[in-house]
Order: C-alpha cells, then sequence, then structure tokens
C-alpha cells in the first residue's frame, strides 16, 4: 500500500465509497461508452440505494458520466450542469442479486442512439471494480489500461489477440475470458502495464471474428 | 514493499530524519523523484489549508444534519482550554463540516476522519511559525505511520469501526505533531501508540449511514487526544505496549466487534431513537434537500 493511499486522495466529500468512488464508476462508465452519453438510466443497489442521497452518489454518478475528476468542486452541482450539457439522468432502486453493497448500474446511451449497460461496485477508498458489461460478467478496476474484445466463441481467437498484443510490445497483466451463452459470443478482459500504440486497437477491429473492441485508459484521461 | 512495522520504520529513520525515509521509501517504491513525491505530498498539504479556509458557516449538508458548529465555537467568548485548544476544535470542525457538506478536503486517512490531521496541523504551524515545507515533512511522518497502520490492521470503519478511522487519523496527527516539537522518532511512536491505545474500541456507528453524526464531532476527539499524547510523548511519557503490538491489538478489536457497529448504520448511535427517527424522515419523500 503506497503513502499516498493513506494520505489522499484529495476529493469532494462526505465518502470515499459513496462519494469519490462513485465518481470513478461515472467516469468508467462514460469512457466504456466513449463519449459523453445523451442519457443515463441509473440504478442503485444496496447501501449506494439507502444512504445514496445523502452522500451524494447521484451527484457524483452524475459527474463522472460528465468527465468531471473526483475532486472537482462542481461535483455539488452536477444534476444541473447534466441537464444544461443535454445529458437526461434518471435514478431508480432495485435489489441486483449478489451484487456487492455498493452497486450503481448504469445504462448509458450515445449520441447516436448506441447503448452500454456498465455494472460497477465502490470497494472503498475511492476504489471501484466493473462486474458486468451488457450483463456478462466482468472484473477489473480501470486503474490499469484495460481491453475489452467481444468476439465469436470460437478455437484460436486469444491466440490472435495474444499475438498482436505482442507483437506491438504490450505485456498481459491480467486476463479474463466469459463466454456468453446466448449469442455465441466470448468477452475477453485484457489488462497490460502500459498504455496501448495507437492503431493497435483498430488492428483488433479487424481481426475476423472480432465484433467489438473497447480500449479504457483513464491514465490518458478516459475520454 | 510499504513499511510493514513501526519497528521497522523506526530502524529506516536511524540515521535520517523520519520523514526523509518515508519519502526515500516513496521514491523507491513508486519510481519517481524526489520533487514529484514532495509535490503530490505538497497538494495536500494545500488543500489541508483550502479546506479549512473556505469554511463556509451558512452550508449545510444534503441531510441538514450537519452546518455552522465551528462559527458556534469561533464566535464563542469562551475559551475553557485556552486559545489554542479553541482553535484546534474549531479546526476539526471546519474541515469535517466541509466534507459533510460536499466541500473539497483530503481523506487522511478517510474522508470521514479529515479533520483531524489539518486540526492540529494548522494552528500549531501558526503558533510555531513554521513554513509549508517543514508541514509537508509532518505529513510524511504521519502517511508513514499510517501505512503500517492499514497494512497491519484497518483504516476502513466497515472493516475496524471508527477507532481505524478517527483513532488512526489521531496516532497519526500524535506522530506528526512530536515531529514538529522536534520529538525523536521513538518518542513518535509512542505518540502514536498512545493516541489509538486511546481510541481503541470506538465504534462505528453514523447516524442514517452519513458521514454526519457523529463523525464531524470525533474529528474533534481525535484531535484532541493527539494533542495529549505527543505532549505526553514528548515529555518522555511511554506507551507500556509497543506501538506494532498497540496496532495489532486494534486489527483484533475490529474483527470482534459486530457488524451493527462497523459502518452499517445498525447499532449504537444510528440505533437510538432520535437516530431511528433521523433516518426514517430522510427516507422520506423530499427528506432531503438539494445542498
Amino acid at each position: 500500500m503506497n503513502i499516498f493511499d493513506i494520505m489522499g486522495p484529495v476529493m469532494v466529500g462526505p465518502s470515499s465509497s459513496h462519494t469519490a468512488g462513485a465518481v470513478r464508476v461515472g467516469l468508467l462508465a462514460r469512457a466504456l461508452l466513449g463519449e459523453q452519453p445523451v442519457e443515463a438510466d441509473i440504478v442503485l443497489h444496496g447501501s449506494f440505494s439507502a444512504t445514496g442521497k445523502g452522500h451524494g452518489t447521484d451527484r457524483a454518478l452524475t459527474a463522472g458520466l460528465l468527465g468531471m475528476a473526483p475532486d472537482d468542486p462542481r461535483l455539488p452541482r452536477s444534476l444541473a450542469l447534466a441537464e444544461r450539457a443535454g445529458l437526461a439522468v434518471r435514478f431508480s432502486s432495485a435489489e441486483l442479486p449478489n451484487a456487492h453493497p455498493n452497486t450503481a448500474r448504469l445504462t448509458v446511451t450515445g449520441r447516436d442512439g448506441r447503448t452500454l449497460t456498465v455494472t460497477a461496485a465502490s470497494l472503498g477508498g475511492g476504489r471501484v471494480r466493473v462486474t458486468a458489461i451488457d450483463g456478462l460478467e466482468v472484473a477489473f478496476s480501470g486503474e490499469l489500461p484495460t481491453l475489452i474484445v467481444r468476439n465469436q466463441d470460437r478455437p484460436g481467437m486469444v491466440a490472435e489477440v495474444a499475438e498482436l498484443l505482442g507483437r506491438h510490445g504490450v505485456n498481459i497483466a491480467t486476463m479474463q475470458l466469459r463466454r456468453d451463452n446466448r449469442g455465441g459470443l466470448a468477452v475477453m478482459v485484457l489488462e497490460s502495464d502500459q498504455p496501448l500504440p495507437a492503431g493497435l486497437t483498430d488492428g483488433l477491429k479487424g481481426l475476423d471474428g472480432v465484433v467489438s473492441v473497447r480500449y479504457l485508459c483513464m491514465e490518458q484521461g478516459g475520454i | 514493499m510499504a513499511f510493514t512495522s513501526v519497528a521497522g520504520l523506526l530502524e529506516a529513520a536511524r540515521d535520517k530524519p523520519l520523514w526523509q525515509a518515508v519519502l526515500e521509501h516513496d521514491m523507491a517504491e513508486e519510481g519517481i523523484g524526489r520533487e514529484q513525491s514532495l509535490e503530490r505530498m505538497g497538494v495536500l498539504w494545500r488543500t489541508m489549508e483550502e479546506s479549512a479556509a473556505s469554511y463556509d458557516p451558512a452550508r449545510r449538508s444534503a441531510s441538514g444534519l450537519t452546518g455552522g458548529a465551528a462559527a458556534l465555537v469561533e464566535g464563542s467568548g469562551r475559551a475553557v482550554a485556552g486559545p489554542f485548544v479553541k482553535r484546534v476544535i474549531a479546526a476539526a470542525l471546519k474541515v469535517g463540516e466541509c466534507n459533510a457538506c460536499m466541500g473539497r478536503i483530503v481523506a487522511a486517512p478517510t474522508a470521514g476522519a479529515s479533520g483531524v490531521l489539518p486540526a492540529v496541523l494548522l494552528p500549531t504551524r501558526d503558533e510555531l511559525g513554521l513554513s509549508g515545507e517543514e508541514m509537508v515533512r509532518a505529513l510524511y511522518v504521519s502517511a508513514g505511520f499510517g501505512q503500517v497502520i492499514a497494512v497491519r490492521a484497518s483504516i476502513s470503519g466497515a472493516e475496524g469501526g471508527c477507532q481505524a478511522e478517527i483513532g488512526s487519523a489521531s496516532a497519526m496527527a500524535a506522530a506528526a505533531l512530536v515531529h514538529l516539537h522536534g520529538g525523536t522518532p521513538g518518542q513518535m511512536a509512542h505518540a502514536c501508540a498512545m493516541a489509538l491505545k486511546n481510541l481503541l474500541g470506538l465504534v462505528c456507528d453514523p447516524v442514517a449511514g452519513l458521514v454526519e453524526v457523529p463523525c464531524v464531532k470525533r474529528n474533534v476527539a481525535g484531535a484532541m487526544n493527539a494533542l495529549a499524547c505527543a505532549e505526553m510523548a514528548l515529555a518522555g511519557v511511554e506507551s507500556a505496549i509497543p506501538c506494532d503490538e498497540v496496532i495489532d491489538a486494534m486489527r483484533a478489536v475490529g474483527g470482534a466487534l459486530p457488524a451493527a457497529l462497523r459502518e452499517t448504520g445498525a447499532g449504537g448511535l444510528a440505533a437510538t431513537p432520535t437516530g431511528l427517527r433521523i433516518a426514517e424522515g430522510l427516507r422520506a419523500p423530499g427528506g432531503e434537500k438539494e445542498g
């Protein structure tokens, strides 16, 4: 544990898990969509639902969707700022099965009507984990450059992706594989030690059998 | 690797100031330069100054439970324990209230305990006429002891109760105070140990689950305890139980606390008739205001 995990972060209060962590969840959803959404349907679960209002969790999630950092002084005014920025946010509460007590599920819509559903948990101290994307179970924090590849579920796909990364000098730190029985699709989540070189995601998109590629690099400011 | 014991921290500080040992450890661990680390810590110190300086007596939290307390203390004609202590109390309330009202603070080590360090450090700076550079060094001392507490025990109320938040902050503040008054690393360790011991067993029982009642005022308790323990350590009073063993005891006590007393808002003050009534009121439609 680094000393700046003990001292810091600089954040807008009142809670590192319910406020600062919630901002990061919003930022991750925005980065995964690849743009600022025009609509967001947000379901709050557990403690997020029970104490979220008093902790400003709703405002924090919205601030993240608008691209604000956890210490942005505009955070308390984010709901009004969203309205002005053309982002319609709706909140509801639900019990999500087997979810961490501080969980939010965000369905975000981009300008061209594309939607994405991101489920994420706030683990404490401002740290977060994305637990599902479009209903497919995943587990990553967004602290490392992260690549999410959806592909057809057939032999050789993992090798092709790994080979392309290796050829570009990218070291894979962690890798997860999940299969979606519904569509015969699989999802690969790869975390790398260093940001991906430009053009690599286009190369991945060009691979036969790859359906979609999302790349997340919060260090470079997400989007 | 982080410092895993206070004994190891003191060993690293045998031939150099303790703050410097912590700084050099951070540089090696993160692979960053001295200036880079100092700048990061400098941002934290300046933010602590701003949190207190930007205090707005009119501001209230979303629940309406918090706000205005620091102004009442500052405006009162009394000073039961003298003007310095009164300034410490006011600063703890200012930052605690700033946090509850969605102001900008430094989690040190957590948001709920963010008032303790600024509460003792800001008035001490004014009293001793210290530079920003000297205050940043004190933060390294706090961070070094805090790191050991986090590694050996916990700094999360949900895991270890309030002793892990206000208790840890108080211990970190006590060590920093000893540093600012020219004490030895050994005295810092005794101050840290005594501060933790005094708050051992403190439960985390926030009303309605919010970081407000009793959190804001417990920042005052943590700050006052830090002053007392630094005073004792600087005078040569020692903790009978070594600091590492106190931290281990804090972990054991945290593990023994029932879930109701670990940030669930289900026990202690949260479960009193008034605590429950407040929680019920906030759940009702329109029970909260936009801050």
